[in-house]
């Protein structure tokens, strides 16, 4: 890894593979089952009702804050200089149950720390972005619609 | 009554505790060695009457370096419970099981910890590329387990009502209890509201005072079996129920995947604990609940059936968990105050309640409840 200075998912876990490989095509999916239906998150290799049909499904990327941190020292390294920024908890509009870790920012290339907390609620509308870190590696970022008037 | 029960056949008859402290002098294995040494020696048992070893799976010293060092006899029990600090009670209750059906006959269980520099956390160490659930949080910049927790404080705190005071007083009570305990890190140290609200942020909502302390020390206890324990110099602790938990669909701290994300570990543990358990909730005149996190201790209240869904709050914050309130709490002082090795001076603490000499002895106290951490894989005893 040319930068050290990062901390990058693992994507060649056969179970999440598919979830990163989506991400490097800009699209959010989650895990649905084959046979029942049910949508899931995090991925596993099976369905709570016995089937291995695990597919993957695209979501509409569209999401509330369910909660967030807000990090403050001490911390890694590769988001030392960041602090504070906030990491919110996002429930997906698709299926509320399902919550997905991510940050907020006021672009897809803007840095984690682009939006305030200041300007953070429990119930915020986000869409999700997608920012390339590495070949393999592109997270989902989240935007709050209160910065999309930011964004154009 | 079943008479598949463990109840009260076996008991911790030894404890022993190194000096809580920072940069102590010994290696993690020199104060395991210490530790279990005072407790046989307070037990009156032998080393090499030791057949049987149970710890945590982050134990970092091992059980066959501790039976040479030790001089134990032939080990033929052993096992290590996940999952961080929701394995404390887990180790005692393993023991207990292991003796009542034959497996073992003398027990040691034991924490050692030195982490009180900087370097040794192990967040610190967080790999560059992260796999399992470490893939959904730390990319993201949740790196500390205090990140993980800060989420689900915050939304608690949005649906019940519970503020930064209520946590405040979480703290203040568990200081004040380790300022009347001589082996506390924080003996000397007093804790005002303006000072907790006044620190700084570690994760918001959370801030330092909210966090447990960084220990160098080990704690250990012996048990035999509740004939065995007749022979002993001390007061036995019987381990009168124990249970494991995992709830469906929770996770390592970070348990927002949960349909009900307040639902957590505890509850599996609870409904098998009070069903085996003659003493029930309301029968608990001192507790020893898991704060590694102060709102932890809001869901382990709730979760193990002391305060209804979402009123924990209300309960700490009308003086419950004081020294004069329904269910003292934490009386040497907690992780957050005397000292943390991951949940097993707590248990430790309830030895000394059911034995009748801790520095903040409850009145008639016949029993003492015990849980390892809320939010992971879980487990908790009642001792009496």
């Amino acid at each position: 890894m040319e930068n050290k200075d990062i901390v990058i998912p693992a994507t060649d876990d056969p179970d999440t593979a598919g979830f990163w490989a989506a991400a490097r095509e800009r699209r959010l999916v989650v895990q649905r089952c084959g046979d029942c239906g049910k949508m899931r998150f995090p991925p596993r290799p099976a369905c709570t009702c016995g089937s291995f049909a695990m597919g993957w499904h695209e979501v509409s990327g569209r999401g509330r804050v369910w909660s967030y941190g807000v990090a403050h020292a001490p911390t890694l390294p590769a988001f030392a200089d960041l602090v504070p920024y906030v990491f919110a908890v996002i429930e997906l509009a698709d299926a509320p149950h399902l919550r997905m870790v991510g940050n907020l920012a006021t672009s897809a290339k803007a840095a984690i720390n682009s939006v305030p907390q200041d300007a953070v609620a429990i119930g915020d509308e986000v869409t999700v972005a997608f920012r390339p870190v590495t070949d393999e590696v592109t997270l989902p970022v989240w935007i709050p619609a209160t910065q999309s008037e930011v964004v154009q | 009554m079943s008479t598949l029960t463990i109840k009260d056949r076996v008991a911790i008859v030894g404890m022993g505790e190194t000096e809580f402290g920072k940069g102590l002098a010994g290696s993690e294995m020199e104060l395991a060695c210490r530790a279990i040494r005072t407790a046989l020696d307070e037990a009156g048992i032998a080393a090499h009457e030791v057949d049987g070893l149970s710890c945590s799976n982050m134990e970092a010293t091992h059980e066959e370096d501790l039976a040479d060092t030790m001089g134990f006899g032939d080990i033929t029990f052993f096992s290590r419970i996940p999952a961080g600090g929701g394995g404390g009670c887990g180790t005692v209750g393993q023991a207990a099981m292991a003796i009542a059906t034959g497996q073992a006959k003398v027990v040691v269980v034991w924490r050692s910890r030195k982490r009180s520099g900087r370097a040794s956390r192990v967040w610190g160490k967080t790999a560059q590329e992260v796999t399992d659930y470490e893939a959904w949080l730390r990319p993201f910049g949740m790196i500390r387990p205090v990140d993980d927790i800060a989420p689900m404080a915050r939304r608690y705190m949005h649906d019940f009502g519970a503020t930064r005071e209520d946590l405040g007083r979480i703290a203040l009570t568990f200081r004040a209890n380790a300022n009347q305990n001589p082996r506390a890190m924080m003996q000397a140290k007093t804790l005002t509201m303006e000072q907790y609200l006044g620190a700084r942020w570690i994760s918001e909502p959370l801030c330092l005072f909210d966090c447990c302390l960084e220990t160098d020390g080990a704690v250990a206890f012996v048990l035999v079996s509740a004939e065995r324990a007749k022979d002993c110099p001390t007061k036995p602790a019987y381990v009168h129920a124990f249970a494991q938990g995992i709830t469906p669909g929770s996770s390592l701290m970070a348990n927002y995947n949960l349909d009900d994300p307040y639902r957590l570990q505890t509850y599996a543990a609870a409904t098998r604990l009070w069903r085996d358990s003659d003493i029930q909730p309301g029968d608990v005149k001192v507790a020893q609940i898991y704060d590694a996190f102060t709102p932890e201790v809001l869901w382990s209240l709730e979760g193990f059936g002391f305060c209804e869904r979402g009123e924990a709050a209300d309960f700490v914050r009308r003086g419950e968990i004081g020294p004069s309130g329904k269910l003292p709490l934490n009386t040497a002082g907690g992780s957050l105050s005397e000292a943390y090795i991951h949940g097993f001076n707590l248990i430790s603490e309830a030895v000394r309640q059911v034995r009748g000499t801790s520095t903040a002895q409850v009145d008639d106290v016949d029993s003492a409840f015990v849980c390892s951490s809320e939010g992971v894989p879980t487990s908790a005893i009642v001792l009496r």
